[in-house]
């Protein structure tokens, strides 16, 4: 576990990055440091690898001050990923990724060899191998920056706005691919962004820090959104926190509906019968072909467009809810892994859901304090 | 041309041989001016407030011209070669020192901050890192080197026939055989052709990582000192 004991860093010129810090990052999980430019989150990710000596308080490693130990020897225990990649141009993939290894006085053969396995685990083409950084584009260049901190197989990844220079697309990419790899690797990640919502996608824990450098409030995500400590946070994690904290909550808890759920061989009566304005067409396999208006005649090229379905168990609530507002219909279309329609939902259930959930977590219904200020203001 | 290759004997060379000396004179110095200037550029990398009075010192030798050096010189180390030398390595620096440093500084933070992470002391970073990367601009700065040590050597036939094929000019004038000089320039010309290929030709070898077209992420010298280096 890495302990940060009441660190301050305070510069020559009298600045504060760093005020009075206290963090516990818990072992095996992503741990994200998230606030505005300057409020000293890179410097407090730095000094736990040294490359900033803190002016006061310590950071424990296990239990052991990290001042004690040799600094090159603390350095080679921790990956380290940074933004734009900070490769090596002049060596190529494989020889980027072997850095460590080769330093720690593996072999050549073995440290190929461990470059090859590493490669795969990030989604790298081993054909990629003898290329050169230049080469690559630049989310291949931020996996070759993962594959790269964890060629050692160091217990500690820091990670210092590693997805913040590639677009979206990307991004998300990248996001989805270290999920993954923390789920198989399970290191202590200490991820530093200023980017809420990777925070929130990321993070087991999320640090949210404020100018100079002060902390805000230490939670993890759905807290986060629920519970903002003060108006600071609330105003960083934005307008639609409420919707955002509905990705929390799982939708494999809401009742679905199939009684206006009608193949599109189906008798013509079934098609006309009383009951709900809109039935959802599915094709032979159960696929969804579009909604039709009650009453409405015509093919199957008549029918209202569905939007995107949402699958109960993967998806949270917030999928579902966004199903049902694009639907032209209200009603959200629930599939199974295959495609196949389970069920419809309407708005108003949703709805019912996402209360109850807020009941079941505990959630306070009353307005944030950060809100009342505002008024107040 | 008759006579062109015919070398006066009191210069005790053949036209290969004074070939041979001139290389000598003039790629030493500049091998030494490199050996003087990687460690000057580390430490004025290393602290900042030392780059501009070690390039106002570098700048001032530029500007001591080589016949001053030498009659300083030659009370120590005479009328040999190595008091032809001595100038042109300093004035060598004048190119190297700027070269390496802004080639090394060139090196992008991201990949500084990598390597210091990883466990890099500051003297491998500079090795194996740094170094390598400002290679292109290390080579740009000793071409220019190169080119004006190889013109620079001929001042030698000042004191004493020291100045390889320059010692052909003096040699032209004394005998009243034009065709000397004009040897002595041609080949100085082609020695300084040749040389520079041979620099861009190791830079093809050490840089297989820099894109082939486009040179945008690497580091050139800064272009007032290419020039000032030419003009010499």
């Amino acid at each position: 576990m890495i302990r940060i004991d009441s660190v301050t860093k305070r510069y020559p010129d009298g600045t504060v990055a760093v005020d009075r810090l206290s963090l516990e990052i818990p072992d095996r999980s992503i741990t994200v440091l998230v606030g505005p430019s300057g409020c000293g989150k890179t410097t407090t990710l730095r000094m736990i690898n040294r490359m900033v000596e803190p002016t006061e308080g310590r950071i424990l490693l296990d239990g052991e001050d990290v001042q004690r130990r040799p600094v090159t020897a603390l350095r080679r225990g921790m990956g380290y990923v940074i933004q734009n990649a900070g490769l090596f141009q002049h060596r190529t993939i494989a020889d980027n990724i072997a850095t460590v290894p080769r330093m720690l006085g593996w072999g050549k053969q073995r440290a190929r060899e461990r470059a090859a396995e590493l490669m795969e685990r990030v989604g790298l083409d081993a054909s990629l191998a003898k290329r050169y950084p230049y080469q690559l584009s630049g989310g291949q260049q931020q996996r070759v920056g993962v594959a790269r901190a964890l060629a050692a197989d160091p217990p500690v990844l820091l990670m210092d706005e590693p997805f913040s220079a590639v677009d979206p697309v990307v991004r998300k990419g990248l996001q989805d691919e270290l999920l993954r790899i923390q789920d198989e690797l399970g290191k202590t990640i200490v991820f530093v962004t200023h980017d809420i919502d990777e925070a929130i996608k990321l993070g087991t824990m999320v640090a949210v820090l404020r100018e100079g450098g002060r902390l805000a409030q230490y939670a993890p995500p759905a807290e986060l959104l629920s519970d903002p400590a003060d108006a600071f946070v609330e105003d960083f994690l934005g307008a639609d926190r409420g919707i955002r904290r509905l990705s929390f909550f799982a939708s494999d808890a809401l009742e679905l509906t199939t009684d206006p759920v009608v193949p599109a061989d189906a008798p013509a009566e079934r098609l006309t019968a009383a009951g709900a304005p809109y039935l959802l067409v599915t094709d032979a396999d159960g696929r969804p072909l579009g909604w039709r208006e009650r009453g409405s005649t015509g093919g199957t090229e008549r029918l209202l467009p569905y939007g995107r379905p949402f699958r109960p168990g993967t998806d949270s609530l917030r999928a579902a809810l966004d199903c049902a507002v694009l639907s032209p219909t209200g009603w959200a279309v629930a599939v199974d892994a295959d495609g196949r329609v389970t069920g419809v939902v309407s708005q108003q259930t949703i709805g019912e859901a996402i209360r109850s959930a807020h009941t079941a977590a505990g959630a306070h219904s009353a307005p944030a304090r950060g809100e009342d200020e505002k008024v107040a203001g | 041309m008759n006579g062109f290759f015919d070398i006066p004997s009191d210069l005790q060379h053949s036209w290969a041989g004074l070939i041979g000396v001139h290389l000598r004179e003039a790629l030493l110095p500049v091998a030494a001016g490199l050996l003087l200037a990687l460690p000057l550029a580390l430490l004025c990398n290393r602290f900042r407030w030392l780059y501009p009075p070690v390039l106002g010192v570098t700048t001032v030798l530029y500007a001591v011209p080589s016949l001053a050096f030498f009659v300083v010189l030659i009370d120590w180390t005479g009328q040999t070669e190595l008091t032809v030398m001595i100038p042109l390595a300093l004035y060598s620096l004048v190119v190297l020192v700027p070269a390496i440093a802004d080639g090394v500084r060139s090196v992008p933070d991201e990949t500084l901050s990598a390597a210091t992470a990883m466990g890099f002391g500051t003297v491998r970073r500079y090795l194996q890192v740094q170094l390598p990367i400002a290679a292109p601009a290390v080579i740009a700065g000793l071409r220019v080197a190169t080119a004006s040590s190889i013109s620079l050597v001929s001042v030698g036939a000042l004191i004493g026939n020291q100045g390889a094929l320059g010692n052909l000019m003096a040699a032209a004038q004394k005998y009243d055989r034009p065709e000397l000089a004009a040897n002595a320039v041609l080949t100085t010309a082609v020695l300084a052709v040749v040389c520079d290929a041979a620099l861009v030709a190791l830079r093809r070898v050490l840089t297989p990582w820099m894109p082939r077209s486009g040179r945008k992420r690497t580091a050139a010298p800064r272009e007032e000192l290419l020039t000032k280096g030419a003009a010499r």
